[in-house]
């Protein structure tokens, strides 16, 4: 398999990128880690005429605290997630997302940013990011931007991205310490996208559900926040009937696609297994 | 499509060539630099066949362009094996242990090994069936690549090794 | 003798002869990336070829223009049907005598079936040419489903033979019929079915899967035509076989044609046949001048090349109230794809299905297979098994299964009570099979033991009762399998490839110093053949495995053979470097005692010498006898020692085995966890237990595989939904079972060194393990049968259907 051909560009700086992405139109994409865009080119589903590589630029790397905040620059790929230590004691929620996107090649050269960019609804992280309430900084030819992950998926391989606009960070809202979290992914195999999957972080006082959140992966056109189904457990003791609620919630509103992973009524099913199996497990982790 | 200039080192020596944008790294490798180890298995970076070491990350080069490789340093399978001829650990531990069949997998197996042990000196055995999931083989079921990675493993930290396959 | 002679048996063991753990010789080269596959092949002038295929599963192709493809820099030139047929070469014969469209010519029957071959400079200008090329078809209705493919008003899919009523194999039903064939008493079994008293009957299916090596199929082909010569550089498992097909096609004499397979990367049967990539790179070449490669992408090998199983089995058994089987009656109605391109000895359109029997004393029994078309890809090939015996073990080993269920029974009790005895073999089948020996009892008990099966069973009673009381979500399923396979066609009154008898080949020659050069016609993908033959020669001539040098796949040096697959290459190839061997031996042994002054009589053979009876200080080395026959023969003996055999075997061998399958599954997601598998494998002498154990992890991965997840799907129109490794169940380190081998020997008593073969007895008793493993675990609550592959969704499906969510 063979991708058609394109012209090349490495710039150095987001101002750079920014500009040869507005000025080159819609036949330009920007290149992350490529492991999305690079095989669908080399299938010919997609053939841009233009490729704009960020590797180049420093600024988008990075992981730091600011405040209550954890940045990650979009090109960080899953590898540096995992690796790093201030993320597995504040944010553990992503490193064992990453450990269960792909496999090790393809975590070192993904990136964060692509991953929560192309809105392929198979992707884990933005039911993640949803999840954890996650803004995106966006970079355009008329400046910054910001925008919430929980409005920035329009539908499968659509987002609030505007031409020439990408993501240059992420900024995610440091859960309290003592929060649980659980990301539960059923797949076939290891490098398979999700059947189904949940995020779920929450925060236990006097041995309920003070808080919670749930975000779901492949199981509609975008990533899924599972509202009405965090709320099913607040302020209970997390027993099975709420689990049992919020995994209704869950199914409630999933609209997956019948595919080889198994028909529409069994991933649709499996969205309230993995939201059960993912509050158990946060659960038992809140401290 | 005009083509570019790519500079970079391959186990361990200068390499430049003339590529299209398009060029994909192991079409690179495999047919400008003539270094046939790294395989195409899949076309979709699902088989590992490809893999080659590329500034300390393990990379399927079939889902890479040439020139995102430009400035890097790589290390393939041609490159394991010390100057002089000696086999590293390794493919020492492939061959004792049986951990290979057909051979179409294994430069991919190996350089991804490679970079797990550099990592992970001593893993587990379930960190090394996670640590090589993204290499298929349908030849050995993996239980004697594992073996072959513990095999290397305890080679390189001088320990004894364990008796050979079966 | 003195101190420092070493005794027998250390001299045995600096041979590395057989039975020993000898290190493989291939794995020199591929640990250093130097392995030499198809694709690395780079020749001066060398050609591009890539194919344009059809999007439809059934369409008429109305136009072909290739001008815009011909148009950009790089291309050579672009072949369709219109080009192949005034050289009669746009259809090629199938190995099944049926034939197969190289270029589409008015129809297309299969996604993805070739319609023009784009020749370029390099293959990223090719893959260009390729998109530029404008076909347009017109859709016809498809033929998916093989139970529809006779009914009345079907789609015609082979117009090309649709009056044709007489197929390779007899009369035709219907125009989307191949063939029927059948086997065994029909009105004996019929009558022991009137008769039973107990009867079970379940349509047992067997999924399309593909092979899948992890190097597709691909080839160069270089003519020249200044000598008129073609070679053929090829993925190909039988290079002989492709030589003479080549010449029959192509009219070039077989002498011209020179067929070269180096290291190929897997093949499992899908390197066996020919495909018309390979058709269009030959006639590319003639075309051109130049050399033409042409290389499979993934998507094409899962799409297009030949598949295997889509065997559909309505399988009865009758029996006594006490379990003893007394007459077995199978139907298969075997989806063939749109062209007849099964890869069976000629006179056997349905394989050796009709081992069906199993490893069970089945008085009677009755096969009768129907063949059909569809609009799905050609093929139908042993994927690691010998052919059809996989689809023969899973349909008896399940429907054993079946029968205990029905009757109460513990299903390796019932097995042990059916199970041909030691004191049977040689053991005539109901079928029509010699099997050669067996000791089967021994093996399952011992798998039995080895497991602790009671024990389990306790265990799975306990699960279930825990399950009934809501502690548990999780089901315990444990799979019995006994198998027996049926391997190395074959004897030639029996088994031909299109004409040619299956016999294998070996040439040894040793040289002057004692060193050997052995060639034979089979051909390794993996199997190390250049490091277990050189371990037969070893030990039969007393040289020093390391000092033999095995040479496969070039046509032009090694002897004709049929090549490898079905698990033939020891039981013939093997056979046959054992008996040239032992021509080169009879001859040493006349130099000998003419060196030593004694008679040949007098000689007995001592490890890697000849001695004299009672006077063990008076020998001659092999190694020496080596140089004596280049230096000094005796009289009226020609100078040399070399040997070559064709073997012909007198009958198939039969190895055996018992596997044992525990796993967990979780009711609420689907999925199965494999927590132990045990193999007890019988394939007779062990040459290496290394590769035998090697050979045995691999094939249960596979089986692993198929039975838990693979499947070729078509949806209704003829798509092919799943072609790529995404889709395709390739299992990883993380995924796949841990394996625990064992092993007993009972050597083939016809064999001259008492070896069966192994490659393929995993996969062959390892799905039916795996399947009866899913279906144990669900039995207590009255399923009887579920469909392969148990895949997350399907076995999530069964839970649900049993009401098990509430």
């Amino acid at each position: 398999m063979i991708p058609g051909a394109f012209a090349y560009h490495r710039p150095k700086t987001v101002k750079d990128a920014v500009a040869m992405l507005s000025e080159l139109g819609p036949d330009a994409r920007p290149l992350a880690g490529g492991h999305s865009l690079i095989p669908m080119m080399k299938l010919r589903l997609s053939s841009p005429a233009h490729l704009v590589d960020l590797r180049a630029i420093g600024e988008l790397k990075g992981i730091r605290a600011e405040g209550a905040e954890v940045v990650i620059g979009a090109m960080t790929t899953q590898h540096d997630v995992i690796a790093d230590s201030m993320l597995a004691a504040r944010l553990p929620i992503l490193r064992e997302t990453a450990l269960v996107i792909a496999d090790p090649q393809v975590r070192y050269v993904g990136t964060i940013g692509g991953n929560v960019a192309n809105g392929d609804p198979g992707n884990d992280m933005p039911a993640v990011m949803l999840c954890l309430g996650a803004v995106y900084q966006v970079a355009g030819r008329k400046g910054e931007r910001r925008i919430a992950a929980r409005k920035f998926y329009e539908g499968a391989y659509m987002t609030a991205l505007e031409p020439g606009e990408m993501v240059t960070a992420i900024r995610i809202p440091v859960p309290p310490s003592g929060h649980g979290a659980a990301y539960e992914k059923l797949k076939r195999k290891v490098g398979d996208y999700a059947t189904a999957a949940a995020a779920v972080v929450l925060t236990m006082s006097g041995g309920r559900a003070a808080t919670c959140s749930i975000g779901l992966t492949n199981l509609a056109e975008t990533p899924l926040w599972a509202e009405e189904a965090a709320k099913a457990v607040v302020g209970t003791t997390i027993d099975a009937a709420a689990v049992k609620k919020a995994a209704a919630a869950a199914e409630a509103i999933a609209s997956p696609a019948s595919d080889n992973r198994g028909p529409a009524e069994y991933r649709k099913k499996m969205a309230g297994v993995m939201v059960a199996r993912a509050l158990a497990r946060a659960k038992t982790r809140a401290g | 499509m005009a083509k570019v200039q790519v500079t970079m080192k391959v186990n361990g020596a200068p390499a430049e060539g003339l590529v299209e944008p398009r060029t994909l790294l192991i079409h690179f490798l495999r047919e400008q630099l003539n270094l046939t180890g790294a395989h195409v298995g899949c076309d979709t970076s699902h088989c590992g066949a490809c893999t080659v070491d590329l500034d300390g990350r393990s990379v399927k080069s079939c889902t890479m362009f040439a020139v995102q490789a430009d400035g890097a340093d790589i290390l393939t399978v041609e490159g394991l094996a010390a100057p002089g001829g000696t086999l590293h650990a390794l493919q020492e531990g492939f061959r004792e242990m049986h951990g290979l069949q057909c051979g179409f997998c294994t430069p991919g197996m190996l350089t991804r090994g490679y970079r797990l042990l550099e990592e992970n000196p001593r893993p587990s055995e379930d960190e090394i069936r996670a640590g090589i999931a993204g290499n298929l083989c349908r030849c050995t079921g993996y239980q004697n690549i594992v073996k072959a990675i513990q095999y290397a493993a305890a080679r390189l930290a001088g320990a004894p090794v364990k008796e050979a396959a079966e | 003798m003195n101190d420092v002679t070493p005794s027998s048996a250390e001299r045995a063991e600096k041979l590395q002869g057989m039975g020993c753990k000898r290190k493989r010789v291939e794995d020199i080269r591929f640990v250093q990336g130097k392995g030499s596959y198809v694709d690395d092949l780079k020749l001066p002038g060398m050609l591009h070829g890539d194919l344009v295929r059809s999007p439809y599963g059934h369409a008429r192709v109305r136009k072909i223009d290739a001008a815009k493809a011909k148009a950009l820099p790089g291309v050579v030139a672009v072949l369709t049907a219109a080009d192949l047929k005034p050289l009669n070469l746009h259809y090629m014969p199938t190995l099944a005598g049926d034939v197969q469209a190289v270029l589409a010519e008015e129809k297309v029957l299969y996604q993805n079936q070739e319609v023009a071959f784009v020749i370029a400079t390099d293959r990223y200008v090719a893959a260009d040419a390729a998109e530029l090329v404008e076909v347009e078809y017109e859709e016809l209705p498809a033929l998916v489903d093989p139970f529809k493919a006779m009914a009345p008003g079907a789609p015609v899919l082979r117009e090309d033979i649709k009056d044709k009523t007489d197929g390779a194999h007899g009369k035709r039903k219907h125009y989307n019929h191949i063939f029927a064939w059948q086997i065994g008493e029909k009105e004996a079994t019929d009558q022991a079915f009137r008769k039973a008293e107990v009867t079970v009957k379940e349509l047992i299916s067997y999924q399309r899967v593909h092979p899948c090596p992890l190097e597709t199929c691909q080839c160069v082909a270089s003519f020249d035509k200044i000598k008129g010569e073609l070679t053929v550089w090829g993925t190909f498992q039988a290079p002989h076989v492709i030589r003479t097909v080549a010449s029959l096609i192509s009219k070039i004499p077989e002498h011209k044609i020179h067929v070269i397979a180096p290291d190929i990367g897997g093949g499992f049967g899908n390197k066996v046949g020919a495909y018309p990539g390979y058709i269009c790179a030959v006639v590319a070449s003639i075309v051109t001048g130049r050399p033409v490669k042409w290389v499979e992408d993934r998507i094409e090998n899962l799409s297009a090349t030949s598949f295997a199983r889509d065997y559909h089995m309505t399988t009865e058994i009758a029996a006594t109230k006490d379990g003893r089987v007394t007459g077995l009656r199978v139907h298969v109605l075997a989806d063939h794809g749109a062209f007849d391109a099964c890869a069976d000895p000629s006179k056997w359109p349905a394989g050796f299905f009709n081992i069906v029997t199993g490893s069970y004393d089945f008085p009677v029994a009755h096969v009768a297979v129907d063949g059909v078309y569809t609009n799905k890809a050609p093929g139908g090939v042993a994927y690691r098994c010998s052919f059809r015996v996989t689809e023969a073990a899973y349909c008896i080993e399940r429907a054993m299964d079946i029968l205990a269920q029905k009757l109460g029974l513990d299903p390796a009790e019932l097995r042990l009570r059916n199970l041909i005895r030691r004191e049977q073999f040689p053991y005539q089948s109901a079928l029509g099979w010699e099997y050669d020996s067996g000791d089967y009892h021994a093996a399952l008990k011992k798998a039995m033991d080895a497991v602790d099966y009671r024990a389990l069973r306790a265990e799975q009673k306990a699960r279930q009762e825990a399950f009934k009381r809501g502690e548990t979500r999780e089901l315990m399923g444990i799979g019995v399998s006994f198998f027996t396979e049926i391997v190395g066609a074959g004897p030639s009154r029996n088994c031909d490839i299109l004409g040619i008898a299956m016999f294998d080949s070996a040439e040894i020659r040793i040289h002057p110093t004692g060193a050997v050069t052995a060639r034979m016609g089979t051909k390794s993908q993996g199997q190390g053949h250049e490091t277990t033959y050189a371990q037969i020669i070893a030990s039969e001539l007393g040289l020093p495995a390391d000092d033999i040098t095995v040479e496969e796949g070039n046509t032009d040096t090694a002897p004709y053979g049929l090549g490898t697959y079905g698990s033939r290459s020891t039981p013939t190839a093997g056979a046959a470097t054992a008996m040239a061997a032992r021509k080169i031996k009879a001859k040493a042994q006349m130099i000998a005692a003419d060196l030593l002054e004694v008679s040949e009589y007098d000689l007995e053979w001592d490890v890697d010498r000849f001695r004299v009876k009672g006077n063990p200080e008076r020998f001659k080395t092999m190694k020496e006898l080596a140089w004596a026959a280049y230096n000094r023969v005796p009289k009226g003996l020609e100078p040399g020692l070399e040997a070559v055999n064709y073997y012909d075997p007198p009958n198939m061998t039969y190895p055996f085995g018992a596997y044992i399958c525990v796993l967990d599954v979780d009711v609420d997601t689907g999925v199965c966890k494999v927590r132990r598998f045990y193999a007890l494998d019988d394939c007779g002498t062990r040459i290496n237990p290394m590769i035998i154990e090697g050979q045995i992890h691999g094939g249960l991965t596979e089986a692993f595989a198929i039975a838990m997840g693979q499947e070729i799907r078509y949806d209704e129109i003829g798509n092919c939904t799943n072609p790529s490794f995404m889709d395709y169940f390739l299992p990883t380190a993380v995924e796949t079972p841990k394996w625990e081998t064992d092993w007993t020997t009972t050597p083939s008593p016809h064999h001259p060194i008492g070896a069966k073969g192994v490659g393929e007895s995993p996969n062959v008793g390892g799905v039916p393990c795996f399947a009866n493993a899913v279906n144990d675990a669900f039995k207590f609550l009255g399923s009887t049968h579920i469909a392969m592959p148990h895949n997350h969704w399907r076995t999530w499906t069964v839970a649900d259907k049993l009401g098990l969510h509430g």
